[in-house]
């Protein structure tokens, strides 16, 4: 059984991340012989094939030789199956790395070895800690450039695990790998290059790193998707809720608590079309049957007893993702699992100034690619976690009730301001 | 605290959570969702994933071909046994009719592929459709590596990359305007592979043109391509009789066939690991057209 990692990379535009992707599809076999062509086809002056062209896609990107949007590439080893979500580096497009980062489990950020760790690493780093990405990789590409050099690595290294260590990583959560995407090395095969380096090839250590479901140890969440009634002859009185498993594992015959409203009642079947099961588990799609009918609906969030507290004012970490800007006052939509309710923002507390990493108190408003603190206040209660002790319902969006375009990803609580990100702050140069 | 410890999660059992999510999720917010079915492997797995999804309650979706008239005749017949067997309403887009009252012109090339765009935007005005399910995966090509799960469209059925809407955690966003439509693609993160290895796993039926089977064939553009009504060898094209199978089903006129001898599912689930070639640079001429094909065809309101 092979089971899957999903990942995303994030690095400046000229550290040689789509090269580092096309690397991995390459020495993995996941590039087929027609797209070989295509990229040899396309390889400015002969030479090498470029593998970077493998993974820039629109015609837009490859006009102006940079990537724009989020790319999701997949290849496999006999160990696991990889989604990788390949995100731009380039700055205004940060809210690409907000969108990888969300689904992943690891992250691999990459620098070059001739200029270190640069704002920008600082920034993706902020963004990695503030999603909770679970474990951290930094990839220091180029090491062909700096001949190699091992104090080149460990200088850069240090730095690195200074910031995952301020932002709260444990140790072995982060990894340090010195790889030229370019060349090969340490990316699927050990570097001849280095023998002073000793740990695993970037490969090796995505095939073996544990994979932590996001929220495997938390209480039991469910927002219900839709309500299953087939009035067929076959099932005249079937009713069941169906929903994926948000967070935590339910068994039949758990207390489960019906939110908002509070109501409690027990789980009576777990089915699926393979048939019932005891218990399901966080990331599986099932339908739960209830031992009484208590008017549960798409929206209604099934829940462990005791957590999720409905509110209607709570305080949150907005990534703003959209060109128009966010003021006090304005009146969005906020998505929550399945419950879409009114929102408005009463105040914008704190941005963090991307720039610095520094922390900037009653900003007037947010504007694309900004992290912010904010109050809201919901039309009707909603049954929250923080971001980080739950994050799938810890998490919401917030939509333009006009134009419908997503505006924020929003973070419940309030990690912006609780995390020591100033310890990131450059030093002013 | 220790970390707990972490059952393994099989990748093909994650990837049918996430497909039946996304349905659940469309059958949640939209009010006429329809799903695209040719008939082809991709489709069909998207009908058997909305059973499971929706058990025990019947498939709450009507299907819509897009019937360029350059049909096999197998998987027509299959077409039509599956919209029997689960009694599922089955819309039809014909280009033939559109061909005939003079809205369409035949191609130079023959191929039909790029007409079905505009009958595929009248059948979802006419319907209301305000979703449309398709079996597009984003490791079949490079434009579609950028799509989303809920891509939403113009009126005129354009995607717009720089429309795109970040798609956060697995919280989509259905909203549109009026006129607009969100096309929605639930094997997103599905390969090519693992597409077989369900298909294996479930015992999903397939029409039997995707199993090695003797046909008689011609080459061009380096495929082997079928006579029918869309026409046949031209001169100087060589008929040869061979072992073939299908690995993707599209227009009769532009969708090649590949050697073969595989004629189980095991034996295609070997070849697929084997191959050299992806399915679409293998099979489809209407992608080899230029580098640029497929996101010209999206912008213009392709699948």
């Amino acid at each position: 059984m092979s089971d899957l990692l999903r990942l995303a990379t994030a690095g400046s535009v000229d550290d040689g991340k789509s090269t580092l992707v096309g690397r991995l599809l390459y020495d993995t076999k996941s590039v087929l012989a027609d797209q070989m062509e295509a990229v040899e086809r396309a390889t400015v002056g002969g030479g090498d094939p470029d593998l970077s062209l493998l993974v820039d896609g629109l015609r837009s990107e490859r006009e102006q030789g940079i990537t724009i949007d989020v790319a999701y590439r997949y290849f496999a080893t006999p160990q696991r199956s990889f989604v990788l979500a390949d995100t731009p580096g380039h700055v205004q497009y940060t809210r690409n790395t907000v969108t990888g980062a969300s689904t992943a489990s690891l992250a691999v950020l990459l620098v070059d070895a001739r200029s270190g760790i640069v704002e920008q690493t600082r920034r993706h780093v902020a963004v990695m800690g503030l999603l909770r990405v679970p474990r951290l990789v930094l990839a220091v590409n180029k090491m062909d450039l700096v001949d190699f050099d091992e104090n080149t690595y460990w200088r850069i290294a240090k730095e690195f695990f200074g910031l995952t260590e301020a932002l709260g990583y444990p140790e072995d959560a982060v990894v340090a790998i010195p790889l030229s995407a370019k060349k090969g090395d340490n990316v699927v095969l050990s570097s001849e290059n280095m023998p002073w380096y000793e740990g695993p090839t970037l490969l090796e250590h995505l095939e073996s790193v544990p994979v932590e479901g996001a929220d495997h140890g938390a209480p039991f969440r469910f927002p219900v998707q839709y309500v299953v009634r087939p009035r067929t002859d076959d099932h005249p009185d079937y009713r069941g809720y169906a929903g994926l498993v948000a967070a935590g594992t339910v068994r039949v015959g758990d207390e489960i608590a019906v939110l908002p409203d509070g109501h409690r009642t027990r789980v009576e079947g777990i089915d699926t079309f393979d048939g019932e099961l005891e218990s399901a588990h966080v990331g599986q799609s099932v339908v739960l049957r209830l031992a009484d009918d208590l008017g549960v609906a798409r929206g209604s969030l099934l829940a462990a007893p005791g957590g999720a507290e409905p509110v209607t004012e709570f305080d949150a970490t907005l990534a703003w993702l959209h060109e128009k800007p966010l003021r006090p006052g304005a009146r969005l939509l906020l998505k929550h699992g399945t419950r879409t309710v009114q929102a408005i923002v009463a105040a914008v507390t704190h941005r963090l100034d991307t720039e610095t990493l520094s922390v900037v108190d009653e900003p007037g408003e947010l504007t694309i690619n900004d992290m912010g603190q904010v109050s809201l206040t919901v039309s009707e209660p909603l049954p929250l976690d923080e971001y980080d002790e739950v994050a799938a319902t810890g998490s919401f969006l917030l939509v333009d009730p006009q134009a419908g375009d997503t505006l924020a990803a929003g973070l419940v609580g309030r990690p912006l301001v609780a995390r020591p990100l100033h310890s990131l702050e450059t030093d002013g140069s | 605290m220790s970390a707990p410890t972490i059952s393994q999660v099989d990748q093909l059992d994650a990837l049918e959570s996430e497909a039946i999510h996304v349905m659940r999720e469309v059958a949640g917010e939209f009010d006429r969702p329809v799903i695209l079915f040719s008939g082809g492997k991709d489709s069909m797995l998207l009908v058997h994933l909305a059973r499971k999804a929706f058990w025990p309650a019947p498939i709450p979706f009507p299907v819509l071909h897009v019937d360029t008239g350059h049909n096999f005749d197998e998987v027509i017949a299959f077409r039509d046994a599956v919209v029997e067997r689960y009694g599922l309403t089955l819309e039809v887009a014909r280009v033939q009719d559109y061909i005939d009252d003079g809205r369409l012109e035949e191609r130079a090339d023959g191929t039909r592929n790029p007409l079905q765009t505009t009958p595929l935007l009248d059948a979802i005005a006419e319907h209301r459709h305000d979703a449309v399910f398709g079996g597009g995966r984003r490791d079949e090509e490079r434009a579609r590596a950028k799509e989303r799960v809920f891509s939403l469209r113009t009126a005129f059925g354009a995607w717009e990359p720089s429309r795109q809407r970040p798609e956060l955690w697995n919280l989509y966003n259905g909203r549109h305007k009026p006129g607009e439509h969100v096309r929605v693609f639930p094997l997103s993160n599905f390969t090519e592979l693992d597409v077989w290895r369900y298909i294996a796993r479930e015992g999903v039926e397939l029409p039997s043109i995707y199993y090695a089977h003797t046909r008689e064939v011609f080459a061009r553009d380096g495929m082997w391509l079928t006579s029918g009504p869309w026409g046949g060898p031209r001169h100087g094209e060589e008929t040869r009789t061979m072992s073939v199978r299908y690995r993707t089903v599209g227009d009769g006129s532009c969708t090649g066939a590949v050697e073969s001898t595989a004629a189980t599912l095991d034996e295609v689930l070997d070849e697929v690991r084997e191959s050299r070639l992806t399915e679409r640079g293998a099979t489809r001429a209407d992608d080899r057209l230029s580098e640029a094909a497929m996101e010209d065809r999206k912008r213009e309101g392709y699948f």
